[in-house]
């Protein structure tokens, strides 16, 4: 009993390192500007004798900059625009893309499935400054570059969606998939019929993984977009300055929001398919 | 004359199942090939050459990124970092999978406060971070307050340890659902029968938890090094295109690199690392095959 206590005692407090930053943020967002200057400001301007300190709570909380960031601020609309125009597009495309690919994988035969298989794998390793050498030279080459589709793309291609679906429909019998075409479904039949509602926990988590990923996407934006009139909301925050303290708070907190929101609904399938992409079948 | 229709049928299954293959992978393939698998080859051949592309070089290209200091600086780095950043994760998020196990039906609800770091998106936190780890930010308060020396986080070789210390932080979660969803499928009669016969906590670890772990590892280890690469966004917008030396990772090189537009040693600089990453990882296989031939299960 007492073991017990401790265990969650120690869970607890572990767990307080990730509750605690949403905590800064949400109060940070609600904290008026002189305030913030007082108490983190020393932290941002260089050669400041003073320290930094941290309330709890605000002394006199306020909606002022966040009022000011959704009314005041079009740049900040722009950016958000920007970003769910690169984002959903391209998760969309993801799942359309990767799901058929990774049904394919996961339960038909054919010559040369596991080495293109292991090309996949490869790709989906290699970072991003590896791969954007490639796909410059393919955007440059189609006219794309500085185009949302120079994000876009790419990402819709990427294999990471197509291992974590595999891993979904590694886990559909091979028996459902035997009886349903000894009953005389073809191949696309099964595919739309047992391989996606039972792949769906796994898609789901795709899904996620995909729009947190996209969401935050820092790199591909930085590199493949040049006008920053195409910029997303990921890179609103590295163009305002220390002196908008207050701003850059509240901006933290709904560039935050989206993905929060979407991991607390679908965090069930989340974890589900994360768990799913640890399981091993033939090898990988 | 019927086992010649059943072959028939068999044969014409066959074709139907590589038709649907070609039909449902060819997107994916078509797309693959474009962007990712064409354009490499071109990236090896333009390593060969001078920065337009057109004239021959030979090595050149690969002999300069080999003697650039900075390129040794940052693979060292990046080697370094992925040393130690990997198994420390492994293992912390190993430690905390046993104990929200332990912890019974009340540490699983731990497990979403865990994940949650891995929504946070990069640009939200950065600010948090400089506000903590600033020469007199928060991080140096509480020093101060508990009476310890104050540390220049962002300027000496503590950057570094700040880079680990972030990439634990958001992964550790992930890694720790890999790791329960590998403790699930060891079955509970085992752990029963070790306690029939007494074994203790850490004898059960050896016997029991970690060969049954053993086939998980590889992919929690294959995805927290994915994720490792992703850690230069934070080390990007925290401290920079350049930041403290320790913490120049080859992505900030590659990051430079590219915006001075240097075609000719990106190129060089990319086929070293896929070669070295696929050095490692046919090791790696290989060493495998080399256990499983001597320990047939």
């Amino acid at each position: 009993m007492l073991k017990r206590s401790l265990r969650l005692a120690a869970l607890a407090l572990l767990a307080l390192f990730t509750w605690w930053v949403l905590w800064f943020m949400v109060m940070g967002a609600l904290t008026p500007e002189d305030e913030l200057r007082m108490t983190i400001g020393p932290a941002l301007e260089s050669g400041g004798a003073q320290s930094a300190v941290w309330c709890i709570l605000p002394n006199w909380p306020t909606l002022e900059p966040l009022v000011q960031l959704l009314f005041d601020t079009p740049l900040f609309f722009t950016m958000f625009w920007n970003a769910c125009v690169q984002v959903f597009p391209q998760v969309a495309g993801q799942l359309l893309v990767a799901a058929p690919a990774a049904w394919v994988f996961s339960k038909l035969r054919f010559p040369g499935r596991r080495a293109l298989y292991a090309a996949y794998l490869v790709l989906m390793v290699l970072p991003f400054q590896i791969t954007m050498v490639p796909n410059y030279l393919v955007l440059d080459r189609l006219g794309l570059m500085d185009t949302p589709f120079a994000v876009i793309l790419p990402g819709v291609f990427s294999t990471f969606p197509v291992f974590i679906i595999k891993k979904g429909f590694d886990a559909v019998p091979d028996a459902l998939v035997e009886a349903a075409s000894l009953d005389g479904a073809g191949p696309l039949r099964i595919f739309a019929s047992v391989g996606l509602p039972l792949g769906m926990p796994a898609i789901l988590s795709a899904a996620t993984l995909g729009f947190i990923e996209a969401w935050n996407a820092i790199e591909q934006p930085m590199m493949f977009l040049k006008d920053k009139a195409n910029w997303p909301l990921s890179l609103f925050l590295s163009n305002i300055t220390a002196a908008d303290l207050g701003l850059a708070m509240a901006a933290s907190l709904m560039m935050l929001a989206p993905p929060l929101l979407l991991f607390l609904t679908g965090q069930k399938y989340l974890e589900r398919g994360i768990g799913l992409s640890a399981s091993i079948n033939d090898g990988m | 004359m019927r086992s010649s229709s059943i072959s028939r049928n068999r044969n014409k299954r066959r074709v139907g199942e590589l038709r649907a293959a070609a039909l449902l992978l060819s997107p994916s393939l078509a797309g693959v090939a474009v962007f990712y698998l064409v354009p490499f080859a071109e990236v090896v051949r333009r390593s060969f050459t001078d920065a337009p592309g057109r004239r021959f070089v030979g090595l050149s290209n690969y002999k300069t990124v080999l003697a650039n200091s900075a390129f040794q600086t940052a693979a060292a780095n990046s080697a370094r970092f992925l040393c130690v950043c990997i198994p420390a994760l492994l293992a912390l998020s190993l430690a905390l999978a046993l104990l929200t196990r332990a912890a019974g039906r009340r540490g699983q609800s731990f497990r979403t406060s865990f994940l949650l770091p891995l929504a946070v998106p990069v640009a939200s936190i950065v600010l948090l971070w400089k506000v903590l780890f600033a020469g007199n930010g928060l991080a140096n308060t509480v020093l101060q307050t508990l009476g310890a020396k104050q540390v220049d986080f962002m300027g000496t070789g503590a950057a570094f340890w700040v880079l680990i210390a972030t990439y634990l932080w958001k992964n550790c979660g992930y890694d720790m659902v890999l790791w329960a969803a590998g403790l699930d499928r060891i079955p509970q009669s085992q752990y029963e029968a070790a306690a029939v016969d007494g074994a203790n906590g850490w004898q059960t670890f050896c016997a029991i938890t970690w060969p049954g772990l053993r086939p998980t590892l590889g992919l929690t280890a294959l995805l927290s090094l994915i994720n490792s690469f992703k850690v230069f966004r934070e080390a990007y917008l925290v401290a920079g295109a350049y930041p403290h030396e320790s913490m120049y990772l080859l992505q900030h090189l590659f990051n430079n690199w590219f915006l001075n537009l240097e075609l000719g040693r990106i190129t060089a600089a990319a086929v070293l690392v896929v070669g070295a990453l696929l050095t490692v990882a046919g090791l790696l296989l290989a060493a495998r095959r080399i256990r499983r031939k001597e320990t047939p299960c």
